[in-house]
């Protein structure tokens, strides 16, 4: 018994735990609530009105391109014959790439009992929601005639007087998307419930008001939390096919088609791999930031971390494989066009976009197989922001570069973007950080009764045997957890 | 002051019968100005105005077809004989290009002409029309017209230029100092009003100016014969054909005929021969590239090419075929234009010397072709190159005191030594009639407006020497009047009205029973029998043979095309033949120089492609220097520079102005035709817009997509083009059939589509296509529901063109259908591509899943800058579409429907379409007849035979889109003895 002088710190070395200390102070229930809740009791900073000042701005010039464009007509843009898609599908097919992790976090991981992603599963489907209502912009306004794109779901209407054409992928897409978006927007309520209840419990006036009629009446009672946990359960086995099915059928809208460089079957895994990919690389670049602002180090662990990184080296390698695997096909089916396509791809006029989506997606990711690597934050902060960056290259690859030389050269032309269409990006992300400073100053953007559930965990996890048998004895004591 | 600004001037309504006990009226009709009225100019946005423009030009248009005098108003209200609302009605007419009538039909919706086709009985049209005649209705509608007298900058109006002339005139004594400068009209009333005015002005100058002409021809058939002529060439009875330097299926012709005879030799069945072409020249023409052998000279050395020819077949014996390059091709050529003496034909093109039209003809007599091939008929215009240098230096001198323009941009288009402007500066009194108000409107004291072809009476003849009248569609719309009008007015002829100096002078030479045979002549659209005889005169070969032949120059040439949309810039204001690429370079919306390769890589020039700007050469000709952008076409020969006229207008309407640059400036009276040319490289660049402006998207990049064959290789294996790459297409499920009632189909012979733009421009006109512009051509934008693909073939030097008329090939099984989510574009059961603009909410998912691209966005409203005026062109069958929707061909869907009404309500009892009654606009105006359309489930149907043609191939089929426009593969029926020096054509099919 010589090395009883082992501390929570040590053991965390060999296997950490989910929910460290602060500073000194071990983090039990209470200071979890306090932590957590704390964010949106406190007064609001400087910091967050700056942020939310430019951001909102960022989102009112969105509504004025918007608004410039459906004035005007899709001509704003710079899409043309051939390229009838560019920028506008390929942020719509990054955005919702980018609301792919939050619900593999929270369906899969839970149904796998991935115990980390109780830290970032309510800003992985916050950040989901906000990327889905970012994505879902483009569809609607991309259209020449939005005035009409109500016409895309099948409600009665005298205009139309039939039915959609259920042959098409983009109608598939509509209930993809709407289902995916309605489904995340519940999935994401159910689970703030009982942290709503918190806040409604700690909270006075009109903010006790507003909380509590949000908490639904939540009490905390044993039926309470069975019928929560079922409904849960549920909402996550519900969601993980739309996990796959989302990307998947977006992908159909291409592999469908029967443009070189678009049909191809490999489409629905190389998506979802892309996407779950991309929606990581988003968390990451938020939590580091968030973490960081309010002080969550403790909650938000270099264990979380390392982990996305590691489902970020797997994504990555799945889609760098896909790249070779395209490449491969293009030359063994013996198409013409296909084999064409892509070389255009690497050697044609767009060979600087496919040349950054490759060094993006395919090379950055492959650094964290160093430990090091993938626990230094400012670096996988950068790895993230590239990862970002490649993965809307990768949109832009798929959909321009095959669109704009694809069967008859007389046809063949190339895109350049408008200041419509940069501006109209740049404004989504307006919208999506109003969405999630909004997101973070009023409601709680770590699941406390999830995190609460798993600290008790910390003091069973596994330890190798002979770090067991030294603690034998003093286990409660080394392994303290304030309860 | 017309009567709708009389019925308008105080922006309230009067109904026209009231109108005429107006004192507004009344001036009106005496043509003086108007008490009270305000506004001197139609407000092109004005609704009412137009509105009630088209229902006096429709009350006026109806009485035309009454025959009775263009003088009475009829309110539309009480109906107009004939006029059934929505019924079209036809007239046939001629429209005078450069002295040469077209004969034409044209359609007229509620009175305001839409469309213009050609005349199926003229015998120069037989139907077929070029883009320039088509796209006259937009110079008709043109919102930039001159819309009133101006004296010296201010409006007047007709009475007081008739008060002015009349002073003016009466102290012009014999004509000194007096010149005319009218453009060139063969109509014998014109004629007979000349004859007058010179009677009364013996000593007037008189210059009949075309900057495009055939003056050269006329003075080689002198030289050769003795006597001034006009060839007349039976390209349909010829196996054998040189062209030296004559782009006769392209812009050297005005009349489409030329197209229409030669490619009845090239709808080759199994086991059939075709004619073979040669083509001597620099630039790349149309014909160059129909042509199953091409030789590159520059325009200097063809003179001394035809003299070696007419050598050659003039020596007896058996020719040798040697030597090397232009030696070895000219005893090829010489040989086998003797084995088919009597059957072969040779011509030269305007740009060449007198010596070569004569050489020409030499070479026609030696082979026993003139009288069998060719025919020399009396010239229609007699040459001017007298007149112009009398006219230049009576200018210089000071010498013309009163400058009478009728009709024309002389300021413009007349050769720069002439130098007009600073001539024009000395003239006291210059009167300019006009459509516009153009560059020599500008120096003018008088600026009238003129009447456009299809307002006013007049008449013409055709290259054949076919008398016709033209007759108008519309009462002028702007009072415009036309240039005998003018002309017997100033002279003060008795008969001043254009309607009754063409009916008095024609109706005096009929027999019998005159107003009978005026009305027939109207209806015909021509004068019956009036073509020109044969002239009996022979070619005088040994004296032509003697004469000196120019030597070669070793200098650059720049040679002066008429640009294949404007023509020599008089179609610089119209958006149809703008927009209209260029058939070899695609360029839209301007001019540029070409050259090859190797030119650009000597002068160290190169173009831009995707939207980037290119270089920019100095052509410097005789110390007068224009800059140029430069587009390389391969196949053009190497020290020749090829630019178009008609460009760099500064003084066009909104369309035209400032677009390209002006070649006039280089064109000087020695050189008209080409000239030697110091080019270099400039320090600017140029952003040039071309509808094909890849890189890569010059050549089918080994694709199977032209088709294409020499002839002994079509002999052999003739189903070379129906292979089907890939693995055989299946499907898990039963196909729908199409074997029930009509199922409409195309197909077209590449072997004989030129790609002279007719069938773009007819489509403009029938369906109502947008023009957008240069800025949008750039971002790829253009509307066209038709295109016509270029291709080069071969290696740089020696490429070979192919052309490709590409519109909606309306696939059985469509990619785009299956793919639209709210079902806008769906299949009819007879076979075709449906599109509802009205469902289409544009997720342009259809265009991108389209393999031929031929699916158009509207991507902004593109009818917004439009004035009401330049709607009165629209045709009222086809929606024009709005802003947001997705629309293509439809095989002229309107046209189907009509055919097919027409069909159920025969007289006769109800019935079936017969083959032939419908046609597409595209298929009506080809000058080729390479488009045949019609029922694919009728095997006797023209369509159905033609694609029973061994030739005949899908395009992309391997896709298994199965497109109801398919194509004849093209051949090359080349020579055995110059084969060797030829690859096989690089577009084989694979």
């Amino acid at each position: 018994m010589a090395n009883l002088t082992l501390t929570n710190s040590d053991l965390d070395a060999i296997s950490p735990r989910l929910v460290l200390d602060k500073g000194t102070r071990p983090t039990g229930y209470k200071e979890v609530t306090e932590d957590v809740v704390s964010i949106i009791e406190a007064k609001t900073s400087r910091a967050w009105w700056i942020a939310f000042i430019v951001s909102f701005l960022t989102l009112i010039m969105l509504f004025g391109m918007l608004s410039y464009q459906v004035a005007t007509g899709v001509g704003v843009w710079g899409n043309n014959s051939p390229v009838g898609w560019a920028w506008d599908i390929t942020n719509f097919v990054f955005w919702i790439g980018i609301g792919h992790a939050g619900t593999l976090i929270s369906a899969i991981l839970f149904l796998f009992r991935q115990k980390w992603r109780t830290s970032i599963n309510r800003a992985a489907e916050a950040m989901t929601l906000f990327a889905v209502a970012c994505a879902g912009l483009y569809p609607v306004f991309h259209v020449g005639r939005v005035w009409r794109a109500y016409w895309l779901f099948p409600v009665p209407n005298t205009d139309l007087a039939m039915w959609q054409n259920f042959r098409s992928p983009l109608l598939w897409d509509v209930f993809a998307i709407s289902t995916y978006g309605t489904v995340s927007a519940l999935f994401w309520y159910v689970g703030l419930i009982p942290d709503l209840a918190t806040v409604r419990d700690r909270a006075t006036g009109i903010r006790a008001k507003i909380y509590g009629f949000l908490s639904l009446g939540w009490r905390g009672s044993a039926q309470h939390w069975t019928n929560y946990e079922m409904a849960y359960m549920l909402l996550a086995g519900l969601s993980t096919p739309l996990v796959l099915s989302v990307h998947t059928i977006v992908s159909f809208d291409f592999a469908t088609s029967v443009l070189p460089g678009w049909h191809t079957t490999i489409f629905p895994p190389y998506f979802v791999a892309g996407a779950v990919f991309s929606g990581f690389a988003m968390v990451m670049t938020l939590m580091v930031i968030f973490r960081k602002w309010f002080h969550l180090e403790h909650l938000v662990t270099i264990k979380h971390l390392e982990n996305m990184n590691k489902i970020m080296l797997v994504t990555g390698t799945v889609v760098g494989y896909a790249y070779g695997t395209e490449f491969f096909i293009a030359w063994y089916s013996g198409n013409p066009y296909e084999l064409f396509t892509f070389i255009n791809r690497a050697f044609g006029p767009y060979w600087w976009a496919y040349w950054s989506m490759i060094s993006c997606n395919v090379i950055s990711p492959q650094f964290f197989w160093s430990k090091k690597l993938r626990t230094n934050i400012p670096f996988m902060f950068v790895i993230s922001i590239f990862i970002n960056i490649g993965m809307w290259f990768e949109r832009f690859v798929i959909i321009v570069t095959s669109l704009h030389r694809d069967f008859l050269p007389s046809s063949w032309g190339y895109f350049r973007p408008t200041y419509v269409d940069i501006l109209t990006f740049v404004g989504t992300f307006g919208l999506f950080m109003t969405l999630f400073l909004l997101f973070a100053r009023f409601v709680p953007i770590i699941a406390i009764s999830e995190v609460k559930g798993v600290i008790a965990g910390d003091k069973h996890r596994h330890l190798p045997e002979h770090v067991e048998a030294q603690m034998a004895v003093k286990r409660d004591e080394i392994m303290k957890v304030v309860a | 002051m017309s009567l709708v600004q009389i019925s308008n001037a105080r922006r309230k309504r009067i109904p026209l019968d009231l109108l005429s006990q107006r004192e507004e009226f009344h001036a009106w009709t005496n043509e003086a100005p108007a008490a009270g009225a305000e506004s001197d100019e139609i407000d092109p946005s004005s609704r009412r105005d137009v509105l009630k423009l088209m229902a006096a030009g429709a009350g006026l248009a109806g009485l035309v077809s009454c025959r009775r005098p263009v003088q009475n108003i009829v309110s539309f209200s009480q109906g107009v004989e004939d006029l059934i609302p929505g019924k079209p009605q036809f007239y046939n007419t001629i429209y005078n290009l450069g002295g040469v009538a077209q004969g034409l039909r044209i359609e007229a919706n509620d009175g305001r002409p839409t469309k213009v086709e050609g005349n199926p009985v003229h015998p120069t049209s037989k139907g077929a029309a070029n883009a320039y005649s088509q796209a006259t209705v937009l110079g008709l509608f043109d919102p930039d017209r001159l819309t009133k007298v101006i004296q010296n900058g201010n409006a007047s109006t007709w009475e007081a230029f008739r008060a002015f002339a009349r002073d003016h005139f009466a102290q012009a004594g014999e004509g000194e100092g007096l010149a005319f400068v009218c453009e060139r009209s063969a109509g014998d009333s014109w004629k007979a009003v000349v004859a007058a005015a010179t009677k009364k002005w013996p000593k007037a100058l008189w210059l009949h100016w075309e900057p495009l002409n055939h003056d050269n021809a006329v003075l080689g058939a002198q030289q050769a014969t003795g006597t001034a002529a006009d060839a007349v060439y039976a390209y349909d009875k010829a196996d054998v054909v040189l062209a030296l330097d004559h782009d006769f299926l392209g812009v050297d012709a005005t009349t489409v005929l030329p197209t229409k005879l030669f490619s009845q030799k090239r709808k080759v069945k199994e086991g059939e021969s075709m004619n073979r072409l040669y083509a001597v020249e620099g630039h790349f023409s149309l014909t160059g590239g129909m042509a199953d052998h091409r030789l590159r000279l520059k325009p200097s050395e063809v003179a001394a090419f035809a003299a070696e020819v007419l050598k050659l077949v003039s020596a007896e014996g058996e020719i040798n075929v040697g030597g090397e390059g232009s030696r070895k091709f000219a005893s090829a050529v010489a040989k086998d234009l003797k084995k088919n003496a009597g059957k072969s034909l040779v011509t030269a093109g305007p740009r060449q010397a007198p010596i070569v039209h004569a050489l020409a003809l030499a070479i026609n007599q030696v082979l026993g072709n003139l009288g069998a091939t060719v025919n020399l008929i009396a010239p229609l215009a007699p040459p001017q190159a007298e007149a112009l240098a009398a006219f230049k230096s009576a200018l210089a001198e000071g010498k013309i005191s009163t400058l009478v323009v009728l009709g024309g941009n002389p300021a413009y288009t007349l050769p720069a030594d002439v130098n007009f402007a600073d001539g024009a500066k000395r003239v006291k009194t210059l009167i300019h009639l006009g459509l516009e108000q153009d560059e020599t409107g500008v120096l003018a004291h008088w600026c009238l407006p003129q009447a456009h072809y299809l307002e006013a009476w007049g008449d013409g003849r055709s290259a054949d020497g076919t008398a016709s009248i033209q007759q108008p569609v519309i009462a002028p719309l702007y009072g415009g009047k036309t240039a005998p009008e003018v002309l017997s007015e100033l002279a003060g002829l008795s008969v001043t009205k254009a309607y009754d100096i063409v009916k008095n002078h024609w109706t005096a030479g009929f027999a019998g029973d005159q107003e009978k045979q005026w009305r027939k002549v109207l209806h015909d659209g021509l004068v019956e029998g009036s073509a020109a005889a044969a002239l009996k005169i022979s070619v005088d070969v040994k004296k032509v043979a003697a004469e000196p032949v120019p030597s070669p120059s070793n200098e650059t040439e720049l040679v002066f095309l008429p640009a294949a949309g404007i023509y020599d810039g008089r179609f610089a204001n119209n958006a149809f033949l703008m927009e209209m690429p260029d058939p070899l370079t695609k360029v839209v919306w301007d001019n540029c120089v070409t050259m090859s390769r190797k030119t650009a890589e000597s002068l160290k020039v190169s173009m831009g492609f995707i939207g980037e700007e290119g270089d920019m050469v100095t052509l410097n000709v005789g110390g007068a220097s224009v800059e140029a952008a430069v587009i390389v076409v391969p196949g053009q020969a190497d020290g020749v520079l090829g630019v178009t006229l008609g460009y760099g207008r500064e003084h066009a309407g909104r369309v035209g102005k400032g677009a390209g640059f002006n070649a006039y400036k280089l064109r000087t009276t020695a050189g008209m035709g080409y000239a030697p040319v110091q080019a270099t490289k400039a320090a600017e660049t140029f952003f040039l817009v071309r509808t094909q402006d890849d890189p890569e998207g010059d050549s089918q990049n080994g694709r199977p997509i032209v088709r294409e064959a020499t002839l002994e290789d079509f002999q052999k294996d003739p189903k070379f083009a129906q292979s089907v790459p890939g693995p055989a297409l299946e499907s898990l499920f039963t196909d729908w059939k199409y074997d029930q009632g009509y199922q409409w189909g195309m197909a077209i012979d590449l072997n004989s589509c030129t790609g002279c733009n007719a069938c773009l421009i007819a489509c403009f006109s029938e369906n109502n296509i947008p023009m957008v512009g240069k800025k949008f051509v750039a971002m790829g934008r253009e509307m066209h529901w038709i295109r016509l693909d270029r291709y080069y073939a071969g290696d740089g030097d020696e490429a070979t063109v192919a052309v490709q008329p590409l519109n909606c090939q309306q696939c059985e099984n469509a990619p785009c259908e299956s793919v639209c989510p709210v079902a806008a574009t769906v299949h009819s059961p007879e076979g075709l591509n449906d599109m509802a603009y009205n469902r289409c909410i544009g997720t342009r998912y259809c265009m991108n899943n389209c393999p031929y691209k031929v699916r158009r966005f509207n991507y902004l409203n593109w009818t917004k800058a439009k004035t009401e005026v330049e709607n009165l062109a629209s045709n009222p069958d086809v929606s024009t579409r709005m802003r947001g929707v997705i629309e293509k061909c439809t095989y002229c869907t309107q046209r189907i429907a009509e055919g097919k009404i027409n069909a159920k309500i025969d007289p006769t009892g109800r019935r079936k379409v017969r083959d032939g009654e419908i046609q597409t606009a595209c298929q009506q105006t080809c000058p080729a007849d390479a488009i045949s359309f019609g029922n694919i489930n009728d095997v006797e149907s023209a369509v159905s035979k033609a694609k029973a043609s061994p030739r005949n191939y899908a395009l992309l089929a391997e896709l298994n889109v199965r497109p109801r426009t398919t194509y004849l593969a093209k051949l090359k029926n080349l020579n055995p003895e110059l084969a060797g020096e030829k690859k096989a054509p690089a577009a084989a099919a694979h």
